[in-house]
């Protein structure tokens, strides 16, 4: 189970309190979290990553393990603490997006 | 509609930081002030359907998040988050951008939403990266009407100052195969069989700022406004001049006339009057606030050329604001109303078509887009 923290504006759009938990199977990559999560919620497709290309967005970060992940390949294993639920994956608004 | 007691006006409101709805009974005296909905989000249009009036679309965006559709279907009480993804039809190519170069169309923001006067279930959307797209599903699914990005001139169109943004949608009012669209920087185009092909109709525009101030296309069309009883005639607010065509746009002509400066963005049509129009003077193209320091709204009794200053209620010294293209919008009661928002958050309603003016609001985040619902 993954646990993942998200800005408030989507935790609203998601219609969620605080953290929310993803499943993934085998080792979790960034990739696998966000397609996960927007399964879940599709409503958040698109907010995050863009539809079509699925690149992060500009003024969206990744941070975990207090490391930003924003560029690191989609598909590189996410750190042990986050696979095993011990710490979140963050999505982040970035201070220059507003 | 009557100005009866049975009557209500809604005044749908988008924001730099969210949306609001602004009620009142006919008399236009007291308002409910509803909102902020989707709080810290842009809102670039909001609008309801006129087959529906409870059937409400907003566009919401953010420099984070994107774009999302919001659609109410209970007078704006509540709202769903409806399909957000707009892929342009096949290989977009590219237009100029400010420098000059080709750059890939790129989706950017949803500017209007205009609800089909035909089909309860039908929305068009005006896109940046310039495009415009149809909903035949309440918003659910988006496809694009492409035929108008594909006109042979697309890869010589340029951005205006707020992005090359389809900001303007008006419907033919009994012939759906028509319709108009307005685009920064490229200029106003017209369909006659349902979207399939364009004509830009930009002939008698002068633009002092493109190499060729008459060329078909590059023109700053800032706004456009039709009476549904005279669909052949158009009013146009451009970067500057205030323009009029009497053909559906084959041929323009200007009619700024004594307007003591003609650039400006909105511009609209009493609701019972198809000759008396509105604009609100900016000062500049450089200088986006009211001449002087003094918020005059001008109204013509004569389809143009002859304006006068409407001052009663707005201020008249001091005041640096700007009244963007979307803001400005007339109810249809006996006695017009007219309504305008302000980048520093009033919004402005006249009960009497203009002759003197009260602020519904005056503290809101910077209004982008006003619309209004005659209610019965």
């Amino acid at each position: 189970m993954i646990r993942v923290v998200l800005p408030g504006h989507l935790r609203a759009l998601a219609r969620v309190g605080g953290e929310v938990e993803v499943t993934v199977e085998g080792a979790p990559t960034q990739r696998a979290v966000l397609d996960a999560l927007e399964a879940t919620y599709p409503v958040l497709r698109g907010t995050i990553r863009d539809h079509v290309t699925l690149k992060r967005r500009p003024f969206v970060r990744f941070f975990a393990c207090r490391q930003d992940l924003s560029h690191e390949p989609p598909d590189a294993p996410l750190p042990a603490d986050v696979a095993s639920g011990a710490e979140p994956y963050m999505v982040i608004g970035a201070m220059a997006g507003g | 509609m009557g100005g009866t007691g049975l009557s209500k006006v809604r005044v749908l409101v988008g924001t730099r930081k969210g949306a609001f709805v602004l009620e009142s009974d006919a008399k236009r005296e007291k308002w409910d002030v509803g909102g902020p909905f989707f709080t810290g989000w842009e809102i670039y249009h909001v609008k309801g359907s006129p087959l529906d009036p409870n059937r409400l679309y907003a566009s919401q965006s953010s420099g984070w998040f994107g774009q999302l559709i919001q659609r109410s279907d209970d007078g704006g009480k509540t709202w769903q988050p409806m399909g957000n993804e707009f892929a342009y039809d096949g290989v977009p190519g590219t237009h100029q951008w400010y420098d000059g170069t080709p750059r890939p169309w790129e989706f950017k923001r949803v500017w209007p939403l205009e609800p089909s006067l035909t089909e309860p279930d039908t929305v068009y959307a005006g896109v940046e990266d310039a495009a415009l797209f149809r909903s035949s599903d309440g918003a659910a699914t988006w496809h694009e009407i492409s035929g108008l990005r594909k006109h042979g001139s697309g890869p010589s169109w340029q951005p205006g100052a707020g992005g090359m943004c389809l900001h303007t949608i008006i419907q033919h009012p009994t012939d759906a195969a028509r319709m108009f669209v307005a685009i920064s920087a490229a200029g106003a185009f017209r369909t006659d069989d349902g979207g399939t092909t364009w004509l830009p109709i930009n002939r008698g525009l002068k633009s002092e700022q493109i190499p060729d101030p008459n060329a078909e296309v590059g023109h700053c069309v800032h706004n456009l406004a039709m009476h549904p009883s005279r669909p052949d005639v158009l009013f146009m607010q451009k970067h500057w001049d205030v323009m009029r065509s009497d053909d559906a746009g084959d041929n323009w002509r200007e009619i700024s006339g004594n307007l003591p400066t003609d650039f400006g963005f909105p511009i609209d049509v009493h609701a019972h009057e198809p000759e008396t129009i509105y604009v609100v003077p900016i000062k500049s193209d450089m200088e986006h606030i009211p001449p002087d320091g003094k918020l005059r709204v001008y109204r013509s009794r004569t389809g143009g050329n002859e304006w006068e200053a409407l001052t009663k209620g707005l201020p008249q010294r001091a005041c640096y604001i700007n009244v963007l293209r979307d803001a400005m919008a007339v109810d249809a009661l006996d006695s017009c109303g007219v309504y305008f928002g302000t980048t520093g958050g009033q919004v402005y309603a006249s009960s009497d078509a203009g002759d003197s003016w009260a602020p519904i609001v005056r503290d809101l985040p910077a209004v982008l887009s006003v619309e209004v619902q005659t209610l019965a």
